[in-house]
């Protein structure tokens, strides 16, 4: 029964496996060594030591054999063929693609940098707004921090006296949407032709 | 003068898109290969294999030629089959290990060394590495066959290098338990020099 049992199998079976087991164990570290032996890798100390154990004990010979004729077999397997058509089909394939462009040619950071510092710059600008809102001076005296605003409404009281109406005229939010709507326009055809390169090549 | 990948790639990517041919040509092997590590069905296997090469023909633009051309198209290898593996609704934790003991045993069980075509050792090596887990086998079939170093390998399965060389050195061990419990008779001159056993 011991015999069917596979040496990887983790289930209960390895326990019965005591003596396999231990010299799997033993065995491992020299399979390893003669391993990178094998594959070149061993440090110029190391090799000189598997050289000398190879040269003075048996188990490391026949070990070592072992190895090598797995490694060359492996070295000379072949691989598997797929059919002939395989080229043919993959060509007919692409055909109905065309190559993305790289990812970084249409994410341009620029632009990304561009959209940050206005966003930035408009925190900024309502920021230091509203900083000068303070009334910074003298305190009246009784101890308190320059820093306090006088008013407690923080000067936004003063917003009322701005003037904007000149700026919501007819003229420039016309203006404004016309402009708007031409790029979109731009924007919808450089889609559009993007998309009809696609289906024709 | 044969061209190389780099620069067949070049000329792919300013239209010449013929030339992608040779480029499936020499790696259509290694990529089916790879992929039958995952699947034992061929008709499977081309098929999948035939949408990495897509797949990488779309993606061309993205190879900046900082890893070769071969290492990047393992990685899709790799990606796709267990991408494929998922859509079986396999276990994917079986990549690791051998497959579910149930379909191991399955698969063990219904093979008999004396039904394969046992013609040369290349067919019984072949046999043995499909023995193996998915993980195992492309391990096995990017070492000696991708030409892919252990830093590459590392690169292409998400491994370190010194995790890929202990990987190695015991998917071969792995093997060999194979050739011996399924092959013995093919290998015994192998692995018992003095013919005893």
């Amino acid at each position: 029964m011991i015999n069917h049992l596979s040496t990887d199998s983790k289930n209960w079976s390895d326990l019965y496996n005591g003596p396999k087991m231990k010299r799997m164990n033993t065995e491992q570290p020299m399979e390893d060594r003669l391993w990178e032996y094998i594959d070149g890798s061993s440090s110029p100390t190391e090799r000189s030591t598997i050289e000398e154990l190879l040269a003075t004990r048996r188990e490391w010979q026949e070990k070592y054999k072992e190895l090598l004729n797995v490694h060359q077999l492996l070295d000379a397997s072949e691989l598997e063929a797929p059919s002939m058509r395989f080229t043919r089909n993959v060509m007919e394939e692409i055909a109905r693609y065309h190559v993305a462009p790289a990812t970084r040619s249409y994410i341009n950071k620029n632009v990304i940098r561009g959209i940050g510092g206005f966003f930035l710059t408009l925190i900024l600008g309502f920021l230091s707004y509203i900083l000068s809102q303070f009334h910074w001076g003298a305190s009246s005296g009784n101890g308190s921090s320059d820093l306090i605003p006088r008013s407690p409404s923080l000067g936004l009281d003063k917003l009322k006296t701005i003037d904007i109406s000149p700026a919501i005229n007819t003229t420039y939010i016309s203006l404004f949407m016309l402009i708007f709507v031409i790029m979109g326009f731009i924007l919808l055809d450089m889609y559009l032709q993007r998309k009809k390169q696609g289906r024709t090549t | 003068m044969e061209l190389t990948d780099t620069e067949i790639i070049k000329r792919v990517l300013h239209g010449e898109q013929a030339l992608y041919g040779q480029l499936v040509q020499r790696y259509q092997q290694y990529v089916f290969t790879l992929v039958l590590r995952f699947t034992d069905n061929r008709e499977d296997a081309e098929e999948i294999s035939q949408d990495i090469f897509v797949k990488a023909y779309r993606s061309l633009a993205d190879f900046r030629g900082e890893s070769k051309f071969s290492t990047w198209l393992y990685t899709i290898v790799r990606t796709s089959s267990i991408t494929f593996l998922r859509k079986k609704k396999l276990d994917t934790t079986s990549i690791d290990n051998e497959r579910t003991q149930v379909s191991l045993e399955n698969r063990e069980s219904s093979f008999n060394a004396n039904t394969v075509e046992q013609k040369s050792r290349h067919a019984m090596v072949n046999a043995a590495i499909r023995l193996l887990s998915p993980d195992d086998g492309q391990l096995i079939t990017l070492f000696y066959k991708g030409e892919q170093s252990l830093e590459e390998i590392g690169r292409i399965m998400g491994y370190d290098p010194n995790t890929v060389k202990v990987k190695l050195h015991r998917a071969r061990h792995r093997l060999k338990d194979k050739m011996e419990k399924y092959f013995s008779y093919e290998v015994k001159d192998l692995f018992t020099p003095d013919g005893s056993h």
